[in-house]
C-alpha cells in the first residue's frame, strides 16, 4: 500500500493502462501541453507523446463522437471532459451512439470507451458549472457510471473502466482530487458494480457515493459520539447498482437514509429508495429518507451555495429525522 | 475641444474604468472576497468599448464568461458589477450569477454564459426577435476564438445567414483558448474565414485603436440595422492576465506578454488624445474620477448584504 492523492491515483491508472495496451489513448481539452486543467494527466504527454495524449479544441460533441467511432473501429479511447458540465454538449453522442450501438447492431459492435472528468459542484463556480450528471447518464441502458470516492477506487475503477468492453463514465470530483488515501500496490483493479460497506453500524443505514461519502462518514463520526451507529454504504458504481449490501444492512438497521449531492427529482437516490422499499419492506421501521442538493440551479453566493449542497450537518439532521420517526 | 476629442475621451474613460475595475476585482479575489472563476478582460478593452459605442440603448448584447468589460461598456453600474462579483444581493444578478453571469435586462445585457459557444444561438434568437417584431434592434454577440470550434457557433451562423438576422458576431481572438494557442485549436488562422461558407459578410482587424474598432464594427451594425444582414468579425486582441485567476500561464513567456503590452489600447488612446490637444490635467481628472468610482464600487460591494436563503429557489420558475 502507498498513500496517493486521488488525482495521482487516476494518473497512475491512465499511465499503467496506456503502458499495457497500445490501443488506449487520451483525448480532451488541455490534457497534454497544459498538463490537464486539474493536473490529472500531468506528465502523460511527455511519456506517451502527441499521438496518444491529444489536445482537442473546444468541440465536445466532435471529439466524444470521434472517440466513440474509434472505439467501434478497435481503439480504446479515454475521453476527458474538463468537467462533466461540458459533456452536456456531447450528450447526444453518449445517449444515441455510445449507449446504443451494441444493441442496435445486433451485438456486432462494442463501444469500449471511457469518459471521465470532475462532476458536481466545485467552489462558487455558479449554476452552469456545478451540476451532477450521474442521474442523467445512469438513466441510460448501455452505459455504466462509476463515482469513485477514494484514491484506491479512483485508480482501481478507472483501470477496470479502461478494460471494460462497454462505455464507462467515471465521475470524479474536483474537491476530491487533492485528498489522500492508501492504494494497493501493483495492478490494482476495483470491480465495477460492487458496492462496499465504508463503515459498519447497527442503527441507521446511510447510502451514498462520490464526494458525499466524506460528509456521510463525518456525520457518522459525529453521531457515534451520541451513541448512534451508522452503517455507511458507498455504492461506488451507480450503474450497475449493487443494492445487495444495502438491503442486507437495512434488514439489520430498519432505517435508511440516501445522501446525494444531485437534485432530488428522480435520480439515483430515488432508484435506491425504490429497491429498498421493495426488497427490505418488512424490515423498515421508517420511510426511506433522502438528503439531496436543493431543488434549484446552483447559486453563486457562498452562503447560498453552502446551503444548497448537503453537508455533514444536513446528513446528521437527516439521520436524526429518521431516528425520530 | 473638438468632437473627435470628446468622443475619444469618452471611450478612453470607459476603457480605463474597465481596467481599474478589474484590477480591483483581482485584488479582492486574492483577498478571498470573490470566489469561483474570475476571467479578466484586461488588454482587450478596446474591443468591447469600441464595438458597443455603436449601439442604441435598445440593442442587445450577449457574451461569454469574460463579461465584465462588456457589462461596463454597456453602461451597467460599477457598483452592481462589483457587488455581483462579491456575491451580494445588490449585484446585477442578485449574487446568484457571479462573475460569469452578468445580466441587466434594462440595459439589454442578455448575459454572460459559461458553456463555450452556448450563447451564440441565444444571440441569434435576440436578433430573430427583433426581426420578427420589425423593431430594428441589432444584436452584438461576443465569443473567443476557442469557441469557433464548437457546434453551437456554426449552427447559429447557419441560421443567422439563412434567415438574414441582424446579428453582429465578434470573435475576440486573443490567441489563446485557456492554455492552447490558436494554431492548435483551428486549422485556419482567420476565424472570419468561416463566414465564407455561410455566405455571410465578414471583417477582420486589430483592436489596438478603439476608434478603428468603433468604425469597423459600426459598418457591420449598419448592415444589420439597414439590411438585416449578419456579419462575422474577428477582432485581434490579447489578454494580459491568465485565462482565469487560477491560471499559472506557463504556456507563454513573460516576455511575450510584456512585448504585447507595449501596444496597449489604453496607452494608444492616450497618445491619440494628446495629439488632439489633451493635457496632463485631462488624464489626471479621468484617473481621479475612475479611482473614486471603483473605490465606491468596492465599498458598496463590501457593505452590501448577502442574498437571503429564500432566493435559492425563488427564481427557478417564473
Ligand atoms: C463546452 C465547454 N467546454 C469547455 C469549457 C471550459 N472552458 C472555458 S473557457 C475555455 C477557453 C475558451 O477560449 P476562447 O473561446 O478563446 O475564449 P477566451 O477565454 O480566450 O476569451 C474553456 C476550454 C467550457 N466552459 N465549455
Ligand atoms: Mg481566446
Amino acid at each position: 500500500m502507498r498513500e496517493l492523492r486521488y488525482r495521482e491515483a487516476l494518473r497512475e491508472a491512465l499511465a499503467e493502462e496506456m503502458e499495457r495496451d497500445e490501443r488506449v489513448f487520451i483525448v480532451g481539452e488541455e490534457v497534454g501541453h497544459y498538463q490537464g486543467a486539474y493536473k490529472v494527466t500531468e506528465g502523460l504527454l511527455a511519456r506517451f507523446g502527441e499521438r496518444r495524449v491529444i489536445d482537442a479544441p473546444i468541440a465536445e460533441a466532435g471529439f466524444a463522437g470521434m472517440a466513440i467511432g474509434a472505439a467501434m473501429a478497435g481503439l480504446r479511447p479515454v475521453v476527458e471532459f474538463m468537467t462533466w458540465n461540458f459533456s452536456a454538449v456531447a450528450f447526444d453522442q453518449i445517449l444515441n451512439n455510445a449507449a446504443k450501438v451494441r444493441q442496435m447492431s445486433g451485438g456486432q459492435f462494442t463501444c469500449p470507451i471511457v469518459f471521465r472528468g470532475p462532476n458536481g459542484a466545485a467552489r462558487q463556480t455558479g449554476s452552469q458549472h456545478s451540476q451532477c450528471f450521474e442521474a442523467f447518464y445512469a438513466h441510460m441502458p448501455g452505459i455504466k457510471v462509476v463515482c469513485p470516492a477514494t484514491a484506491a477506487d479512483a485508480k482501481g475503477m478507472l483501470k477496470a473502466a479502461v478494460r471494460d468492453d462497454n462505455p464507462v463514465l467515471v465521475l470524479e470530483d474536483e474537491r476530491l482530487y487533492g485528498s489522500k488515501g492508501l492504494v494497493p500496490d501493483g495492478d490494482h483493479l476495483a470491480p465495477i458494480g460492487v458496492s462496499a460497506v465504508a463503515r459498519a453500524g447497527s442503527h441507521v443505514t446511510v447510502v451514498t457515493w462520490g464526494k458525499m461519502l466524506v460528509a456521510s462518514l463525518d456525520a457518522a463520526d459525529a453521531l457515534a459520539r451520541e451513541g448512534v451507529e451508522c452503517e455507511v454504504i458507498d455504492l461506488r458504481s451507480v450503474r450497475p447498482l449493487d443494492h445487495a449490501p444495502v438491503i442486507a444492512s437495512v434488514e439489520k438497521t430498519g432505517r435508511c437514509l440516501v445522501v446525494q449531492e444531485a437534485w432530488p427529482f428522480g435520480g439515483v437516490g430515488a432508484e435506491v429508495v425504490d429497491r429498498v422499499q421493495r426488497d427490505a419492506f418488512g424490515a423498515l421501521a421508517a420511510p426511506v429518507l433522502r438528503v439531496t442538493g436543493r431543488d434549484a440551479p446552483m447559486p453563486y453566493n457562498k452562503k447560498l451555495e453552502d446551503l444548497t449542497i448537503p453537508s455533514t450537518d444536513t446528513v446528521v439532521r437527516g439521520v436524526r429525522a429518521l431516528l425520530a420517526y | 475641444m473638438t468632437n473627435q476629442h470628446d468622443a475619444l475621451l469618452d471611450l478612453y474613460r470607459q476603457m480605463v474604468l474597465i481596467r481599474r475595475f478589474e484590477e480591483a476585482a483581482a485584488k479582492a479575489y486574492s483577498q478571498g472576497k470573490i470566489g469561483g472563476f474570475l476571467h479578466l478582460y484586461i488588454g482587450q478593452e478596446a474591443s468591447a468599448v469600441g464595438a458597443l459605442s455603436n449601439l442604441t440603448r435598445d440593442d442587445y448584447v450577449v457574451g461569454t464568461y469574460r463579461d465584465h468589460g462588456l457589462a461596463l461598456a454597456r453602461g451597467m453600474s460599477a457598483r452592481g458589477c462589483m457587488a455581483e462579483l462579491y456575491g451580494k444581493v445588490t449585484g446585477c444578478s442578485q449574487g446568484l450569477g457571479g462573475s460569469m453571469h452578468f445580466f441587466d435586462a434594462e440595459k439589454r445585457m442578455m448575459g454572460g454564459y459559461g458553456i463555450v459557444g452556448g450563447h451564440v444561438p441565444l444571440a441569434a434568437g435576440c436578433a430573430f426577435a427583433a426581426k420578427y417584431r420589425g423593431s430594428g434592434e441589432v444584436t452584438l454577440c461576443f465569443l473567443g476564438e476557442g469557441a469557433v470550434s464548437i457546434g453551437d457557433f456554426h449552427e447559429a451562423m447557419s441560421l443567422a445567414a439563412l434567415w438574414k438576422l441582424p446579428l453582429v458576431t465578434i470573435v475576440e481572438n486573443n490567441e489563446y483558448s485557456m492554455g492552447t494557442p490558436l494554431s492548435r485549436t483551428m486549422s485556419v488562422a482567420d476565424a472570419s474565414a468561416k463566414a465564407l461558407a455561410y455566405g455571410m459578410a465578414r471583417d477582420r482587424f486589430e483592436a489596438k485603436d478603439v476608434l478603428v474598432v468603433r468604425e469597423r464594427v459600426g459598418a457591420a451594425v449598419e448592415r444589420a440595422r439597414r439590411e438585416s444582414l449578419p456579419t462575422l468579425i474577428e477582432v485581434q486582441t490579447y489578454r494580459y492576465r491568465g485565462h482565469s485567476m487560477s491560471d499559472p500561464g506557463k504556456y507563454r513567456t513573460a516576455d511575450e506578454v510584456e512585448e504585447r503590452k507595449k501596444d496597449d489600447c489604453i496607452a494608444n488612446a492616450e497618445r491619440a488624445l494628446r495629439a488632439l490637444g489633451a493635457g496632463d490635467d485631462v488624464f489626471a481628472s479621468v484617473d481621479r474620477e475612475i479611482e473614486a468610482a471603483v473605490d465606491d464600487a468596492v465599498r458598496f460591494a463590501d457593505e452590501s448584504a448577502d442574498p437571503g436563503e429564500e432566493l435559492i429557489e425563488a427564481y427557478t420558475y417564473a
